[in-house]
């Protein structure tokens, strides 16, 4: 079966006004995102994760300017397929027939995205009474069975309770629940587990990836956690310096990645099967943004640049029909490196823990 | 650990409890006891408001613990402190906070920053070996000699989080508390961070109690490992002891929420729940029991029969 395109983000370039001058937070970024599939975008902190996804919410904030590019969004209305430009898109028009009705987030920290003065029950009522002037009664009764979906006890009872009185994991789970409330074709997750424990994170990523199975939502994830790539994702994308370096099917990622930048996160991690002495880390920091980058952005870190990676920046090579990455080792004169050999024993005892 | 090591740090039976109102006390802490040995690193793990970071807060004393001893270098820092012991714990004890943005004086330059303890206790002669002394920990936390006369909002997380290091390493301590040092910054940064720890610890035999709840991380840096629950020691023993053979319920519930970096194993993987209110443990029964080694656990006699036998 042909699989339906959802989003399409194509060539999105984003910069922000400072004091201090532009920043080009985004540098051409290309995504799809299809339906009923889960795409993780990874990277660092300021590598333009969360601005991308913001930008497709339609939430920048004030200093920041599209200078180019277009996010293309297929929904169905009736029987009817309709394609928009979020874009182009006033603010208004984004608030009234987009922005939690059709494509929902999660943030990162519950606390701050609930409202402490309304009970959890009129928040999740919300969404639904504004879009679709559902009367209360309806409303209710829905929000009672989205809380019972996300899997809170006593749903009738909480839905009375204030965001106070609930713990960081039931006020994740709350989060869920509102962003559902409208039936959204798209979730967006903004590392929605980072501020909560282990135990309860594998429950939320499990709740997440029920509620997908039974919706056939498509999810847009965001995280610097390569665990939990491996656990939610079907498709990643790894960020860095506001480009898409190398994106792939999730196996394709983790056993055979093609650029430097992804060999060291994924030498990076923490391993629970190895006792090295020291932890790999990247050599130095992300580049400043506020400076005009020559050449591939990874360079200076870079062990493997080769002398072209200094002074041209290197196009998205194509290695199968789903895995692209933009290094220059890919171009068929450069010199034959292969990933460090730590990293390839590893992904060989990862492949074998499988049988 | 060999046989009559001293430890450096006995914990016995610490309690701490948070009175809320007339007829509500919360009790974080009920009654933990561990030793930390001479330079190692002991890791607290466990979910937050497990208690971990009260301990850490107890025995430093910014806390008054309710009851139990704390002996630190032979020396009682429990109850009512004479100068003398403040002193000692003072000096020889430091803390590294969790959020670094928040634990340095915006207002202060990182020279000064790193100086106070000196400062305080009179530890130099002349403001050349001050300066002296604070180079020579910035360069040893991998900052340089320039960085000195910044203030800390003109550096990034990490940086500043070597400042925080840095701070506490002056003194020359004997344990450092590291209170989730760690979780408040980028994971390629954390591993930096992480690196550096160990590196100073190498150098400078300092014992180090490493509290956090990211048990990856623990495991890399820890020499043996405390696992809280509702503020009891659940299960205590050497890192390895820990992760190939769990007892606790709880622990295994810890371990298999990690999530593993291989999405063949972990597509289909669900992690190991665990309630205590559901699960019939009272955790206030159970006594410690040894398990072999450094390994102990808390539970009854017919409880961990029943563990051992579940494997």
């Amino acid at each position: 079966m042909e699989k339906e395109k959802v989003l399409s983000i194509k060539d999105l370039s984003i910069s922000f006004q400072t004091s201090a001058g532009e920043v080009n937070a985004i540098r051409g970024v290309n995504l799809d995102l299809y339906k009923g599939e889960t795409i993780a975008i990874v990277g660092e902190s300021g590598s333009g994760k969360s601005v991308t996804v913001k930008a497709i919410m339609g939430i920048l904030s004030g200093n920041g300017r599209i200078n180019s590019g277009t996010i293309d969004f297929m929904y169905h209305r009736g029987e009817e397929e309709v394609h928009e430009d979020l874009l182009k898109l006033s603010k208004k028009e984004m608030c009234h027939r987009i922005k939690g009705k059709r494509i929902a987030m999660v943030f990162q920290d519950p606390m701050t995205s609930l409202n402490p003065t309304m009970t959890i029950g009129n928040q999740i009522m919300e969404g639904m009474r504004y879009h679709f002037k559902t009367p209360k009664q309806e409303a209710h009764e829905k929000a009672i069975k989205l809380l019972e979906l996300v899997g809170i006890t006593e749903p009738q009872k909480r839905m009375k309770n204030y965001p106070h009185q609930l713990s960081g994991g039931m006020r994740q789970r709350v989060v869920i629940a509102i962003a559902l409330a409208c039936d959204p074709e798209i979730l967006i997750c903004d590392e929605p587990t980072t501020a909560l424990d282990v135990t309860i994170q594998a429950k939320i990523l499990e709740l997440i990836k029920e509620i997908q199975e039974k919706t056939n939502i498509s999810v847009i994830y965001i995280t610097h956690d390569l665990g939990v790539v491996a656990k939610v994702a079907d498709y990643v994308g790894v960020m860095y310096a506001g480009k898409i370096v190398e994106k792939g099917l999730i196996n394709e990622i983790f056993y055979d990645p093609k650029h430097p930048y992804t060999w060291g996160l994924l030498s990076a991690m923490p391993d629970l099967d190895t006792n090295d002495e020291l932890l790999y880390t990247i050599p130095g920091s992300p580049p400043n943004l506020l400076n005009k980058i020559e050449g591939d952005a990874f360079a200076e870190r870079n062990q493997y640049a080769l002398n072209i990676d200094h002074r041209v920046e290197p196009p998205l090579f194509k290695v199968t029909d789903t895995h692209y990455a933009a290094t220059w080792l890919l171009h068929e004169n450069a010199p034959d490196i292969q990933m460090p050999m730590e990293l390839k024993n590893r992904i060989y005892r990862m492949l074998g823990e499988v049988e | 650990m060999e046989e009559g090591k001293k430890p450096l740090l006995v914990v016995k039976d610490l309690k701490q409890y948070f009175k809320i109102n007339k007829r509500f006390m919360v009790k974080a802490v009920d009654g933990v006891s561990f030793e930390v040995f001479p330079g190692e690193t002991y890791g607290l793990v466990g979910e937050s408001g497990s208690g971990k970071s009260t301990i850490g807060r107890s025995i430093i004393r910014l806390y008054q613990p309710t009851a139990g001893e704390v002996d630190f270098n032979g020396v009682k820092i429990s109850g009512r402190l004479t100068s003398e012991q403040t002193k000692h714990l003072r000096v020889k004890m430091q803390m590294i906070f969790q959020d670094p943005m928040a634990c340095l004086n915006p207002r202060k330059k990182v020279l000064d920053i790193i100086a106070q303890g000196l400062d305080i206790h009179h530890l130099y002669s002349s403001q050349k070996e001050r300066e002296e002394k604070v180079y020579k920990i910035l360069n040893m936390v991998g900052l340089s000699k320039e960085h000195a006369n910044r203030y800390p909002h003109q550096f990034s997380g990490g940086q500043r989080q070597r400042i925080g290091i840095a701070r506490a390493l002056i003194m020359n301590p004997d344990l450092i508390i590291a209170d989730e040092a760690i979780s408040a910054l980028d994971v390629s940064i954390q591993a930096q961070v992480v690196n550096l720890m160990k590196e100073i610890q190498k150098q400078t035999g300092t014992a180090i109690m490493f509290i956090a709840h990211d048990l990856s991380m623990v495991k890399y840096i820890s020499d043996r490992i405390g696992v809280l629950h509702l503020g009891h020691l659940v299960e205590t023993g050497t890192t390895e002891e820990i992760f190939n053979n769990p007892i606790h319920p709880y622990t295994k519930s810890l371990l298999s929420a990690i999530p593993h970096p291989n999405p063949k194993v972990e597509k289909d993987r669900i992690a190991i729940s665990y309630d205590y209110t559901t699960s019939g443990i009272d955790y206030r029964l159970g006594t410690k029991h040894h398990v072999e080694g450094e390994h102990y656990v808390l539970g009854t006699e017919e409880e961990i029969t029943r563990w051992r036998e579940g494997d």
